[in-house]
C-alpha cells in the first residue's frame, strides 16, 4: 500500500478510535469535523477544482438536512433510504439552480448562488406544515441500530450508546464518500474541471464544453453537500433553517480556504481547525467572530494557499534543505 | 379588500424602508462600480453609524437641532473609519482575486459588527426623534409620522445630489473615467488611489448616515448589519451593480414588493425578493439600469 | 477545405470584419497579414467560433460551421492558437498535452479512472516533436515565453487536426526564437499534411512559408493571393509603405 494509503488508513482507524477516549464530548466534536469535513470538500470541487466560488452551498446542505429529517421524523422512513435520499434531493436541486448559475461569470454566478440559497433558506423558514417553520424539526430519530444494540449485548466490546453507534456509522458513511469524491478529483474528469479553472475559454479549445462540465460538478457537490447534511440533521438532533443561510455557506467557504484549496483534504484540515479553533475560543471569550475575521484577515494576506498550502511550502523547503545538506 | 389609505400608508412605509435602503445601497454600488469591490462590511459601516449616532446623543443630550449634528457627525465618523480602512487595507485588494476580495470584507465586517459589540454591548439601543420632527401628518386619511415623510423626501434629494456631482462636477467626471478606465485616468496625471479613497469615504458617509438616521426609528442591535447587507446586495443587484438610478429603482421596488408581500402574502414576502433577485438575475444579470460587466 | 466567405461582424457601429472571403485549400499554408485593428483577430474569432457572424458563412469540408460553439469545431479537426499564450498555467507541461488527449479522445466523463495512467504513451510522443520532452514535469505557467507557445502548440496538435489556425505564432520572440519556431511549425505542417492558416506582423515569416497571402485592411480584404504578387500590389504597398510609393 502507498504511503498515502497508509495515512489515510492510520486517519481512519485513529477516528474510530476517540469514542475510546471515554468522553462523549470528544466523539461529539469529531462528529462535527467529520460531517463539516464532508460539506468542505464538496464545496471545493466547486471553489477549489472547477474554480466557481459559490455563495450558497449551504441550500444543499439545508435540503439534504430537511430531507432526511423530514423523511424519518413524519414519514419513518427508515436511515438506509432517507440517507441517500438527501444526496439525490441536493442533487436535484443542484440541477435545476446550477443550470442558471452556470450560465453566469463570477460576482453574477456568486449572488445567484446567494439569491438561490436564500430562496431555500425562506421556504424552509416560512412553510410550517412542511418544514416546521422558524422553530425547525427537533428530535430527529437515530436510525435504528437495534441490531447493533443487539450484537453489542453479547460482546461487550462493542457496546456502545447510540449516539457513539451513530458516530461510527457517520465515520464509515463520510470515508466512503470522500473515497468517492477523491476518484472523481483523480479522474480525467476531474482533470478536465481543473483545465476550466486553469482557463475556461483554452479548455473550450481543447473540446471541452465547460458550461456541461460546470453543471456536472454543480450536481455532484450538491449531492455530496445534501449527503453532509442528511448526517447533520440526526447528529444535530434537529433541522433548523439556518442550516441554509447564507452565513453557513459563509462558513464552509472560510473553512475551505483555511485548510487551502488547492489540496484535496485542505477543506477538511480547514474543518478540523475552525471548529477546534472555535470550540476553543469560545469558551474564553463571546468575540468569536473579532477572532474568526481576523484570523482571515491574517490567512488572506500571508497565506492564500491556507494551510495546506503553507505545509506544502514548508515541506518543499525542509526537503529542498535536506537535499543540498 | 383593505381600504385606499391602509395601502397608501404601507406604501408609503415601503417607501420609508426603501430610502435608508438606498442610502446604504447607493454606498455598495459606488465602491463596486468604481473599486470593482464587493463590500462586505458595509452593513457593519451602517451599523457604527446608528451607535455613533447613538453614542453622540448620550453625549449631547436631548435638545433642539441636536439629532441632526449627531447624525452628521455619525456620519462623518464612519467616513473617516472607511478613509482608514481603504488607505491601510483595501490596498492590498485591488487585483487580487474576487474571492480573495470578498472573503476579506466579509472578515472585516465581522470584525467591525464585534468591535461595536465590545463598545456597545448586546444590549438594544434606542435614540429618539428629533423633536422638530417628532409629530405626524395626515394624508389621504393614512396617518404618517413627519419623521418618515422628512426621510422620503431626503432620499431623491440625495439621489438628484448626487446624480449632480457625477454628471455637473469634475470630481464626478473622474468618478466616472475611474469606474472605467482606472489606468488611463493615472496615465492621464490624476491621483487614482486618492480618488479610491475618497469614494470610499463618501460610500461610508452614505451608509453610517442610513444607519444614523434610521437609529429613531428601529432599536440599534448587533445583527443589524448582516441583515442589511443582504438586503442591500438584493437591491443593487435589481437596480443594477454601480448604476445611481438602478440602486434607487431597486431599493424603491424592493420596499414595495416587502411592505405589499407582507400585507397580502404574508408567507412569500421573503420569498418574492430573493425570487426577484434571481429572477433578475436569469433574466438580465446586470439589473434594471445596469450595464454588462466586460 | 476551409472556405469562408462574406463574413460580417460590427460592434456597437464599429465594423470590425466587413465581408471578408478566403479560402484555405487542403495541406496549403496560407497568412492574413494587415496592420494592427485590421480585424485580423476577431477573423479567427468568427471562423473558430467565438464570435457569432453577423452575417456570411464558414464551411469546413463542404460543412457549414458558422457560429459552431469551440468545442465541437476542435472535434472537426479545427486546431487553434491564441494571440495572447494560453494554457493552463498550474497544471505541468505534461499534463497540459494530456488534457487535450484526455478530451479529444473522449475520456472527458470518466469519473472513475485514475487519470496518471492514461494516454502516457501519446503525450510523450507528442512533446518529444514538439521538442518539450525534456520540460514534461515543469509547471507550464513557468516556462519561457517561447516555451509556452511551444506547448500551445503541443495542445492544437493533440485534438488531431487537419487545420491549424495560428494567431500570432511568433508574437513576442526574438529574431532567434521566430525563426525555430516557424520551422517548428513548417515541419509539423508537412509531416502530419496539415492545412496551416495563421496571422502575422512578421513579413520576413510570412513571405518565406507562406504560398497565399491575405491582406486585411479596416475588416476588408484588400489583395489575396502568392506572395510575388501581394508583394507588388499598389494597394498594400499604400496601407503598409503610405501614399509616396
Amino acid at each position: 500500500m502507498s504511503a498515502r494509503g497508509l495515512t489515510w488508513l492510520l486517519v481512519f482507524v485513529a477516528a474510530l478510535l476517540v469514542p475510546a477516549l471515554g468522553s462523549r464530548f470528544y466523539t461529539f466534536l469529531a462528529n462535527d469535523v467529520i460531517i463539516w469535513a464532508l460539506l468542505a470538500t464538496s464545496l471545493n470541487l466547486l471553489v477549489g477544482y472547477t474554480g466557481l466560488v459559490s455563495f450558497g452551498h449551504a441550500a444543499y446542505f439545508g435540503v439534504g438536512a430537511y430531507v432526511t429529517g423530514i423523511l424519518m421524523k413524519k414519514l419513518a422512513v427508515p436511515f438506509v433510504l432517507a440517507w441517500p435520499a438527501a444526496g439525490l434531493f441536493g442533487a436535484a436541486f443542484a440541477l435545476a439552480f446550477g443550470f442558471f448559475c452556470v450560465r453566469l461569470t463570477r460576482i453574477y454566478f456568486a449572488m445567484l448562488t446567494l439569491a438561490f440559497a436564500q430562496i431555500v433558506w425562506a421556504i424552509c423558514f416560512k412553510w410550517n406544515e412542511l418544514t416546521g417553520g422558524e422553530q425547525g424539526m427537533p428530535e430527529i430519530p437515530y436510525p435504528d441500530f437495534g441490531w447493533l444494540e443487539r450484537v453489542g449485548a453479547a460482546v461487550p466490546l462493542l457496546s456502545w450508546r447510540t449516539a457513539e453507534y451513530f458516530y461510527f456509522l457517520t465515520v464509515a458513511l463520510v470515508a466512503a464518500s470522500l473515497w468517492a469524491l477523491h476518484r472523481i478529483v483523480t479522474s480525467p474528469f476531474g482533470r478536465m474541471l481543473t483545465t476550466i479553472r486553469e482557463n475556461a475559454e483554452r479548455a473550450e479549445f481543447i473540446g471541452v464544453n465547460v458550461r456541461r462540465y460546470e453543471l456536472a460538478a454543480f450536481v455532484l457537490a450538491g449531492a455530496f453537500a445534501g449527503l453532509a447534511g442528511g448526517l447533520f440533521g440526526i447528529f444535530n438532533r434537529g433541522v433548523f433553517p439556518d442550516f441554509a443561510y447564507w452565513t453557513k455557506s459563509s462558513e464552509v467557504l472560510i473553512m475551505t480556504l483555511l485548510g487551502g484549496m488547492g489540496t484535496f483534504l485542505g477543506p477538511s484540515i480547514g474543518a478540523l481547525v475552525l471548529i477546534l479553533l472555535n470550540q476553543q475560543i469560545v469558551s474564553y471569550t463571546e468575540y468569536w467572530p473579532l477572532v474568526l475575521g481576523t484570523v482571515l484577515v491574517v490567512l488572506l494576506f500571508g497565506f492564500p494557499g491556507g494551510i495546506a498550502g503553507a505545509v506544502g511550502v514548508l515541506a518543499g523547503r525542509l526537503f529542498r534543505w535536506a537535499r543540498s545538506a | 379588500m383593505p381600504d385606499a389609505s391602509f395601502v397608501f400608508a404601507q406604501s408609503l412605509s415601503g417607501l420609508t424602508a426603501a430610502m435608508f435602503l438606498f442610502l446604504i445601497a447607493s454606498g455598495l454600488s459606488l465602491i463596486f462600480g468604481v473599486l470593482r469591490v464587493l463590500n462586505f462590511a458595509h452593513g457593519a459601516f451602517y451599523m457604527l453609524g446608528a451607535y455613533l449616532a447613538y453614542q453622540s446623543m448620550l453625549w449631547l443630550g436631548p435638545g433642539p437641532g441636536l439629532f441632526w449634528i449627531a447624525a452628521l457627525g455619525a456620519a462623518l465618523g464612519v467616513a473617516l473609519l472607511g478613509g482608514v480602512v481603504e488607505r491601510v487595507l483595501f490596498r492590498y485588494l485591488y487585483g487580487k482575486e474576487e474571492l480573495y476580495q470578498l472573503l476579506f470584507t466579509y472578515a472585516l465586517g465581522l470584525i467591525l459588527s464585534d468591535v461595536a459589540k465590545i463598545f456597545w454591548g448586546t444590549q438594544q439601543k434606542s435614540v429618539s426623534r428629533p423633536p422638530e420632527l417628532a409629530g405626524s401628518f395626515s394624508l389621504f386619511g393614512a396617518t404618517i409620522p413627519q419623521y418618515n415623510l422628512f426621510i422620503i423626501v431626503l432620499g431623491p434629494s440625495i439621489a438628484l445630489a448626487f446624480w449632480f456631482v457625477l454628471q455637473r462636477t469634475r470630481a464626478g467626471r473622474f468618478i466616472r473615467a475611474a469606474a472605467l478606465d482606472r489606468e488611463t485616468l493615472g496615465a492621464l496625471g490624476v491621483n487614482v488611489d486618492a480618488l479610491y479613497t475618497w469614494v470610499f469615504m463618501l460610500a461610508s458617509f452614505l451608509g453610517g448616515l442610513g444607519g444614523a438616521l434610521i437609529s429613531p426609528m428601529r432599536a440599534t442591535t448587533p445583527g443589524m448589519d448582516t441583515e442589511v447587507i443582504v438586503e442591500a446586495f438584493v437591491v443593487v443587484v435589481i437596480g443594477g451593480l454601480g448604476s445611481l438610478w438602478g440602486t434607487f429603482l431597486g431599493a424603491v421596488v424592493y420596499g414595495q414588493v416587502l411592505s405589499f408581500g407582507i400585507l397580502f402574502f404574508p408567507r412569500f414576502s421573503i420569498f418574492a425578493v430573493f425570487a426577484l433577485m434571481a429572477a433578475v438575475l436569469i433574466v438580465r444579470p446586470w439589473g434594471f439600469l445596469g450595464r454588462p460587466l466586460r | 477545405m476551409l472556405e469562408v466567405r462574406d463574413l460580417v461582424k460590427v460592434f456597437d457601429g464599429f465594423v470590425a470584419v466587413g465581408g471578408v472571403s478566403l479560402d484555405a485549400p487542403r495541406g496549403s499554408i496560407g497568412a492574413i497579414i494587415g496592420p494592427n485593428g485590421a480585424g485580423k483577430t476577431t477573423l479567427f474569432n468568427l471562423i473558430t467560433g467565438h464570435l457569432r457572424p453577423d452575417r456570411g458563412h464558414v464551411k469546413l469540408n463542404g460543412r457549414d460551421v458558422t457560429g459552431i460553439a469551440p468545442h465541437d469545431l476542435c472535434r472537426l479537426g479545427v486546431g487553434r492558437s491564441f494571440q495572447r499564450t494560453n494554457i493552463f498555467p498550474r497544471l505541468t507541461v505534461f499534463e497540459n498535452v494530456q488534457a487535450a488527449f484526455l478530451s479529444h479522445r473522449g475520456r472527458g466523463w470518466n469519473l472513475v479512472a485514475p487519470v496518471e495512467r492514461l494516454y502516457r504513451a501519446e503525450t510523450e510522443a507528442l512533446l518529444e516533436s514538439i521538442g518539450l520532452a525534456d520540460r514534461a514535469g515543469e509547471i507550464a505557467g513557468f516556462l519561457s515565453h517561447g516555451g509556452q507557445k511551444q506547448l500551445e502548440l503541443g495542445l492544437a496538435l493533440a485534438l488531431e487536426p487537419e487545420i491549424l489556425l495560428l494567431d500570432e505564432p511568433t508574437a513576442g520572440m526574438s529574431a532567434t526564437e521566430t525563426r525555430e519556431a516557424i520551422r517548428l511549425i513548417e515541419r509539423i505542417a508537412r509531416e502530419r499534411g496539415l492545412t496551416l492558416l495563421f496571422t502575422e506582423h512578421d513579413m520576413e515569416v510570412v513571405f518565406s512559408i507562406s504560398e497565399r497571402i491575405t491582406v486585411l485592411h479596416q475588416g476588408r480584404v484588400i489583395a489575396n493571393g502568392p506572395p510575388d504578387e501581394v508583394r507588388r500590389d499598389e494597394a498594400v504597398r499604400r496601407v503598409y509603405l503610405g501614399e509616396r510609393h
